[in-house]
């Protein structure tokens, strides 16, 4: 749902694949993708210019300031770079803040150059903003203020009069392909649905553009109009974030179905898990744990909605008690099984899955003392409450039971009371 | 945007892809309101015209269907607000069409997942023509009294707490719409309620905004006091910072942007909501709120104490005299609908239609209790599913096998037999499958194809009532009852039919007991006696064939086999298996392109 990163790689692919559809004209990119899954005999087979060419690699992992960082590595040879990869391959780093493992490479013809310009195109609200400017690379946060802005409102084209400020101090020798180039980014930009593009450097190889570096996010809830036009596309998860089994898990169930399932570990030893309906709802309920001072003890961000069958909260339901429940230390914990006034959703129907699972589950709720907090309203509630209250007199297990006469964050409190109450 | 209301008591609208549920429940909104018309001017379903019964309060009314949007327009001229129930794949398409209707003034879209770039072009077509767009990826709003957009505010309970069918004084909005019917709640918990609450969705370019909406509620002099629940991502809270801070809020906002947990998060995280996810400072709940209040809206420290902002602005506009005092009505009672009262145990209701073969209601349609994958899986077949169907029993393999042969035997006898004659006609007619297969069977009677049955019944009676073949014979002959099973237009005593022969090859190798055809063929016997071609013919066959397999198998009753015997199943036997043949016969003078038969004179004796 919504604006996906893609990988460099992609982005330089898609941008070659169909600047020619729309343009006539092929520009002359070569790249080559490297995993941990990847034959570098094979690749040379596939690729013969890694054999001839001198070249650059680089982790195409959705981060930037690559160069900065010294993970850029120039004018090697094939031998080189496979050196280069295998020493790093795999191995962690931190960017940003974030650890994580660099796992993709992205291979290409080292060029040697003069000229380095920054092109970005972003989607805005009331049309697209490009900016562009003749002081690109690694400096250009130094050189911001050469860097000239248009805005294309929505269904306007881009007229030469709209793009004469962006070219407008170019040399007349380069001025014309230039602006030709951007004109034709800009096409392919709207017509692969891009939300944002960049490149970071371009230059210019025998008089025409050559992207160096390269950065795209596509909107992915226009996937079934792009099918075709994509390919065979990767949304990468953001870097340094590493999905659990359990967070996969729920994360291929939400790819399934047409309900919205999420589900992030905040902190496996947390003492406060959460199951909540509604997207607004579930951000509100982990704002309240953390207003209250408890973010540190909450395990989860998970949210369901858009009504999923009762087999597919089944299954979230499990997850979620599972991960709550893991390694059991005798000390209390709480699960908040929150939600606001649903719109449509049957409660009852949605609750019939929770409490299936939570039964399933008893012996192992019981081992990890867990307290339920329940409050939900909408269609069906009163039913959905009733089995919930029902459940727990059945299973042993403390549930407090609330519907919309009680205020929808309440829970979060008595949570956090369970939790610090004397053992 | 900005101008002020977008509905009324009497607004109506057109709803695009017919959804039962969220019609019915802006109905019982419209009756709850005591409105004299309902919300729901017509109703749009790609290919589909007439009417929907659908109930207003007590009375059922038929509103009408159409199939495009243009002729809805046309035939509803007063009706300007669009709710759009499309799917997003097809619901930036409608809704394009729909805004640029002359008489469509507002489209809601309710979608999830409508690309960007659709929902930009949307945008900039409002805006250039002066339209709004509520959603995509929203439930829609409320004014509370006048007008409901779909599922908004959710069941008829929910309403009734939250007194919307009557307007208060606050105008709220919000980009979550599970969380605009819980702030429904709180508001009324606090404050006279809600005058208009709108959801605008939680896509990253909502079709109009928050601040869009602030700006109109302040035009709105029955909005006393705003309501905003924002969210962290996108920039949009800015636009309603600004607009504060220039003056063009004159009443009281409470906000709060939620949110704030998105700095527990490690990386960048994308939470339920497409416009959700936590991007730079700017975006986060934490700033947003901080400018908001900069800006001097009322905001909260945090969730939990937005109740009480809320609650203490209202008390200060109260104690200003700025509120006229709501008169309480007391809404209608909405008559519940039969299933929901069925559901909850409060009535009984006897049913119509019994039935015991099959059910379709589970994960899987089951025959006589087996469900669909067993039946494949086990490997069935034709015979299994018919011992399932019609004698709601599985049958041993060996009768299983004998009904296909019987299938089998009986699908076709060449194109001159009347009934193949007849579909045969027909099929030239011109007409199609079912008439030609139908013309073919009706022919199917005492005469043609109908004598298993009546085999199976005299064989039965006249062996159960110990009758020697002699004495049968000799009876039926003397009330003028032909034998039936008895006789062949070309097969003799020293040709037999071939299929007879395989029949009683399969039973004596299968079957427990053959005792009644033994029986048939001692009549046999006797009648070749008489004449050379009264030889037992294959309906003879498997009529006491099938009396053996009813009786031997131990899997009947005796009260069992007469009442199939009776229901006449056998001859079931026979209109199924020679459907099959007839539908062959429609096809081959389908594809032979044979033109209408007519019959020649030269074939006819015209006389007096």
């Amino acid at each position: 749902m919504a604006r996906k990163k893609i990988r460099e790689y992609d982005s330089k692919r898609l941008l070659k694949e169909h600047f020619k559809r729309l343009s006539g004209y092929e520009l002359p990119i070569k790249s080559a993708q490297v995993t941990d899954s990847s034959n570098f005999n094979e690749l040379a087979e596939k690729e013969s210019w890694l054999s001839s060419d001198k070249l650059v690699v680089k982790p195409d992992m959705l981060f930037g300031k690559r160069g900065k960082s010294g993970l850029v590595a120039l004018n090697l040879d094939f031998a080189q770079v496979a050196a280069f990869v295998k020493e790093r391959l795999g191995k962690e780093v931190e960017m940003g803040g974030c650890l994580g493992p660099i796992t993709t490479f992205i291979i290409e013809p080292f060029i040697p150059h003069n000229e380095e310009f920054y092109l970005n195109i972003v989607s805005e609200r009331l049309g697209c903003s490009i900016s562009f400017s003749e002081c690109g690379g690694i400096e250009i946060e130094e050189n911001w203020d050469k860097v000239k802005t248009i805005f294309v409102p929505t269904g306007v084209s881009l007229t030469p009069e709209l793009s004469a400020p962006l070219v407008a101090i170019l040399p007349l020798e380069i001025k014309g392909e230039i602006e030709e180039f951007i004109k034709v980014v800009f096409t392919l930009f709207q017509d692969l649905d891009f939300t944002f593009l960049e490149m970071n450097p371009f230059t210019l190889v025998n008089g025409k553009p050559y992207p160096l570096d390269m950065r795209g996010e596509l909107d992915d809830t226009a996937a079934f109009k792009n099918f075709k036009k994509w390919g065979d596309i990767e949304f990468p998860l953001p870097f340094g974030r590493v999905m659990s089994a359990t967070e996969s898990f729920i994360h291929g169930l939400d790819e399934k179905t047409s309900a919205s399932l999420k589900f992030t570990v905040l902190n496996p030893k947390g003492r406060i898990w959460t199951m909540v309906a509604g997207g607004g709802a579930s951000v509100i309920y982990a704002d309240t744990v953390g207003d209250l001072g408890y973010a540190s003890e909450l395990g989860n961000y998970a949210e369901y909605s858009g009504a999923p069958n009762e087999e597919e909260v089944l299954q979230y339901a499990r997850v979620v008690i599972d991960c709550a429940t893991a390694d059991p230390d005798g000390k209390r914990r709480a699960l908040v099984i929150g939600g606001g006034i649903a719109n449509f959703t049957d409660v009852a129907a949605t609750f019939n899955g929770i409490i299936r699972a939570l039964k399933e589950k008893e012996s192992k709720l019981k081992a990890a003392r867990i307290s339920i907090y329940v409050r939900r309203g909408g269609p069906n509630y009163q039913k959905g409450l009733a089995k919930m209250r029902a459940l727990g007199e059945e299973i042993g297990i403390p549930i407090e039971v609330y519907g919309p006469e009680a205020t929808m964050t309440g829970i979060c409190k008595q949570a956090i009371e369970c939790i610090t109450a004397a053992a | 945007m900005a101008t002020g209301q977008l509905f009324s008591r009497t607004t109506q609208s057109l709803f695009y892809n017919y959804k039962q549920l969220p019609i019915q429940r802006m109905l019982d909104f419209d009756f709850l309101c005591g409105r004299e018309t309902p919300s729901v001017a017509g109703i749009i379903n790609p290919g589909a015209e007439g009417f929907q019964k659908l109930f207003f309060g007590q009375e059922e009314i038929a509103i009408p269907v159409h199939s495009a949007i243009e002729a809805a327009c046309a035939a509803h001229p007063t009706a300007d607000i669009f709710i759009n129930f499309a799917s997003f794949r097809s619901a930036a398409a409608s809704s394009m069409a729909a805004l640029k209707q002359p008489t469509i003034r507002v489209v809601a879209i309710i979608a999830e997942g409508v690309p960007e770039s659709d929902t930009k072009q949307l945008i900039a077509y409002a805006r250039a023509n002066n339209k709004v767009v509520i959603g995509p990826a929203t439930v829609g709003g409320i004014q509370a009294g006048a007008f409901k957009i779909g599922d908004t505010a959710g069941t008829i309970d929910n309403i009734v707490s939250c007194k919307l069918y009557r307007p208060g004084s606050v105008g709220f909005v919000s980009k979550s719409g599970g969380m605009s019917n819980e702030l429904y709640n709180t508001i009324a918990r606090v404050t006279d309620g809600i005058y208009e609450g709108i959801a605008i969705g939680g896509d990253v370019f909502p079709g109009s905004t928050l601040s869009d909406h602030v700006l109109r509620f302040n035009n709105i002099p029955q909005v006393k006091m705003i309501v905003v629940l924002g969210e962290l991502g996108g920039r949009d809270e800015y636009s309603l910072v600004d607009a504060l801070k220039q003056g063009k809020v004159n009443k009281p906002v409470v906000a709060w942007v939620s949110g704030t947990c998105a700095r527990l998060f490690k990386s960048e995280v994308q939470f339920g909501h497409a416009g959700a996810k936590s991007g730079g400072e700017m975006e986060s709940a934490q700033a947003k709120n901080q400018a908001l209040k900069d800006a001097g809206a009322v905001v909260p420290t945090s969730f939990e104490a937005l109740e009480n902002s809320i609650k203490e602005t209202f008390e200060k506009l109260v104690e200003e005299g700025k509120i006229t005092p709501v008169k309480e009505v007391k809404p209608p009672q909405i008559p519940e609908d039969l299933n929901t009262a069925i559901k909850s145990g409060k009535v009984r209701a006897p049913t119509h239609i019994i039935s015991t073969i099959s059910d379709d209601r589970g994960e899987e349609p089951c025959y006589a209790g087996v469900p669909m994958s067993s039946i494949v899986e086990q490997g069935y077949g034709v015979g299994d599913v018919i011992s399932l169907l019609w004698f709601k029993r599985s049958l041993p393999r060996y009768c299983t096998h004998f009904i296909e042969i019987c299938v089998m035997l009986c699908a076709d006898h060449g194109p001159c037999v009347s009934g193949a004659h007849n579909t045969i006609v027909t099929a030239r007619a011109g007409k199609d499958l079912v008439s030609s297969l139908v013309s073919g069977l009706l022919t199917i009677g005492p005469r043609f194809g109908g004598a298993i049955d009546d085999a199976a019944r005299y064989f039965k009676d006249a062996y159960d009532r110990g009758l020697s073949p002699y004495e049968f014979v000799e009876n039926m002959k003397k009330k003028g009852i032909r034998v039936p099973g008895i006789g062949h237009r070309i097969k003799r005593g020293d040709n037999r039919d071939k299929r007879v022969e395989l029949l009683q090859r399969f039973a004596r190798t299968h079957f427990p007991s053959v005792k009644y055809m033994e029986y048939a063929v001692q009549v046999e016997t006797y009648t070749l006696s008489k004449a050379n071609n009264l030889v037992l013919n294959v309906d003879g066959a498997i009529g006491s064939l099938f009396l053996d397999l009813l009786a031997g198998s131990g899997m009947f009753t005796k009260q069992e086999i007469d009442e199939i015997v009776e229901i006449g199943y056998l001859n079931g036997l026979f209109v199924l298996a020679r459907t099959i043949g007839l539908i062959g016969h429609t096809f081959d003078q389908k594809r032979l392109k044979q033109p209408l038969y007519r019959h020649p004179w030269e074939d006819v004796l015209y006389t007096k």
